[in-house]
Formats: C-alpha cells, structure tokens, sequence
C-alpha cells in the first residue's frame, strides 16, 4: 500500500503509468464519444415540446457534469500538495485547472444557444447560471495565480488554498436550482427516484457523461506528462526519453 | 501521521468549512435577491414592491391568453394555484411560451396589480420525452408528468 504511495511520487513512474492508462483510455474514449454523439445526435427521438434543440443536453450536461466533478478533483489534488508537499499532486492539480476552465466554458455556451431559442434570451442572471459563471472565473483564477509567480511551491500553496475555498461554489451550482426561484430548470436525472427523462434519451446521455469523464482523465494525463517532462528537463530519465524519441 | 501534516490537514478543512459558512451566511442574507423572480403568492402578500422592475415566475393559466386583433398586446394571467397575476405585455413571445407551461415575466406591477412586462421568457420543465410517448399518456388519460387529467 505505502509502497505505491511512494511510487506516485516519482516522476519517470507516473509518467510511464500515465502512458500506460492512455493507451487503452483514450481509443475507448473517442469510441464512446463517437457512439454517444452520433445516437444522441441523430437517432434520439425530438422532444415533444422543444423538438430537435433539446439534443444541445448531449454535450450540455455532460460538460458541466464534469465541469464540477473535476474541480473537486483539482481541490483534493491541491488539498494532498498542501498537507503532504507532494510534487506530484500539485502537478495533477495544475493539469485540471485548464481543462475544468473548457469544460464550463463549453457548458455556458451550449447553454446559451439552447437558452434563446427556449427561454428567449441568452443570458439571464439566474442562480445557477451566475454561479457556473463562477466556476468559469474560479477556473481561470487558479490557472493565472500559477502563473503569476515564478516560484513553483509558492505558485502550488497559493492555487491549493484558492482552488480549497472555491469548492463551496460546487454545491451551490448543484443545488441553486432547488434552493431558489431560477429560471433554469432542476435536474433531470435523479439518484433518488425516477429521471424525467424518458430512457430512450437517457442512455445516449449517460453514455456521453461517461466519455466526458473519459475525456477528461484523458486530459489530465497529457497534461499532467507534458508538465512532468517540462519540470524534469534536466533529469537523466526525460534525456533518456528524449533520446528515444530522436532516435526512433 | 506526522504531526505538522495533522497540522496542515486541520488548517485545510478549517479553511473550507470557514470558507463554506461565511458563503453560506452571505447567501442566506442574499437569499431575497437571489431568486430570479417572485411566485404569484408573495405577490399577493404584497413582498413585490410597486412601481420598481421585478419579475414574477408561475404556470400561464389555461385559457387567459388573450392576443389582441390589432397589435402585439397579449394579456395572460401568472398563476401558482394559490394568487394570479394578469400581466400585459406588447411584444413577441417566445416559441416554447403557451398556456399550462411555465414563464417569467420582468416589468412594474401598477397599483391595480397588474404587471407591465417589458420581457417574457418561457420557463422550460425537466420533463423530456419523444412525441410518442406524450400522445400514449395523453390517450390513456394523463399529462406529461405523468399525473391523472
């Protein structure tokens, strides 16, 4: 148990295993998002008031599904780099912040497409749009504090702290639907209780909501190795590596 | 475990739960504003102010559309099942907008309490379906949610 601890904390192990994942993750991944695209997309039945515009849920919700599950991924990865001052974590969370930043950016504008032809506005403040605008700044705010200071460990604490006091904004996006009088609707998938989505348009739905995840830790290795190579440029194992690849 | 890292885990859950109340009072105290809209009922009890821009969310009552033969006017009733508000509003509505479905209306509620929207939006449900599968419910006698006509 220990010893695989110990082993997440070497660069050229993670870096190797990182590769090992994408390998099998990312063509199952695009099989998934393919397959789920193209039956959410062409071969869902409309929706017997909205009829075709509905099919933006396809990419809608699984971006921010993911939008908030990666940023408790991000938080952990910061909450582990604060108390352990493991190097390692803190390049997981790094890897997060810019893919997290898309995801929400993706699911704001998706939104706002459906939003004129249904609502009959683009934007509107409602609780639940204002706080995913949030999460979008969040987002942003960890990416740029990194890169605001050339210190690596001070960089590491001061993301850690801020992506830490920002998951408080992950249950208000959750919930703000239920909590307020929003214009956006609840949610239409349930955990307790039966969804109101009818399951012929469930399925390509929860499909795509596990490619997104897929996507998303597909992200997150690339990123997380090409930071890793980045920081260890002088090491012998990225030389090693290097000359592998000049090589071949 | 070490004991600094005892000390750093419990300044870390000391930050995100700190964090998380101060949040949560600050959005208890806001909780007014933050709804996007005010029911019929807290109208009817008089928490919307007059002559100030609001908005009021509800169900269109069935059968209160009434389009006007010269103009874009269209005068509709907000309803919750407990108050109504009629509202007038000059302008075009948005597709999805219909009796029985939901909607927010923004404008000045005059001193007979009716509103003067200057905006509607069409309030979308979380209920999807295929048109097959309403037409079957509507046959055997229910509407989309599922409940007895």
């Amino acid at each position: 148990m220990w010893s695989f601890f110990h082993k997440l904390g070497s660069p050229p192990w993670l870096f190797g295993i990182a590769g090992s994942i994408l390998r099998w993750l990312l063509p199952i991944t695009l099989v998934a998002l393919a397959v789920g695209l193209v039956w959410g997309l062409l071969f869902t039945h409309p929706d017997f008031r909205q009829g075709n515009s509905y099919r933006i849920i396809y990419i809608h919700v699984p971006a921010a599904v993911v939008a908030l599950a990666g940023y408790y991924v991000m938080a952990i990865a910061g909450a582990v780099s604060l108390i352990w001052k493991m190097k390692m974590a803190d390049v997981a969370m790094k890897a997060c912040a810019p893919i997290g930043a898309a995801l929400t950016f993706i699911a704001l504008v998706t939104g706002s497409i459906w939003g004129k032809p249904t609502w009959g506005t683009w934007w509107v403040w409602d609780a639940r749009i204002t706080s995913m605008l949030i999460l979008l700044f969040l987002y942003l705010g960890v990416v740029a504090l990194y890169e605001a200071y050339d210190n690596k460990e001070a960089a590491s604490k001061a993301c850690a702290v801020l992506s830490l006091v920002g998951t408080v904004n992950i249950p208000i996006i959750y919930k703000s639907v239920d909590w307020w009088y929003s214009l956006h609707q609840p949610a239409s998938i349930k955990f307790t209780g039966e969804s109101t989505i009818d399951a012929s348009m469930l399925y390509p739905l929860l499909l795509m909501i596990v490619a997104f995840y897929g996507l998303f830790t597909c992200c997150m290795l690339l990123n997380m190795r090409a930071e890793l190579v980045e920081r260890e440029a002088r090491t012998n194992w990225v030389r090693k590596l290097a000359g592998a690849g000049a090589r071949r | 475990m070490h004991p600094i890292r005892k000390q750093r885990l419990l300044i870390v859950i000391f930050v995100v739960l700190f964090s998380s109340a101060a949040v949560g009072l600050v959005t208890y105290a806001l909780r007014g504003n933050i709804n996007l809209f005010f029911p019929p009922a807290e109208v009817a009890q008089g928490k919307a102010p007059i002559g100030k821009p609001i908005r009021v969310g509800g169900m269109v009552r069935e059968g209160s559309v009434q389009r006007s033969d010269d103009s874009l006017e269209v005068r509709f009733v907000i309803t919750d099942f407990e108050a109504d508000v009629p509202a007038v509003y000059v302008g075009i509505l948005p597709d999805l907008f219909g009796e029985g479905q939901g909607a927010v209306a923004s404008g000045v509620l005059n001193e007979e309490g009716v509103l003067m929207a200057s905006e509607v939006l069409a309030k979308h449900d979380e209920n999807y379906m295929p048109p097959e599968v309403t037409d079957a419910l509507e046959k055997s006698g229910y509407d989309h949610k599922g409940n007895a006509k």
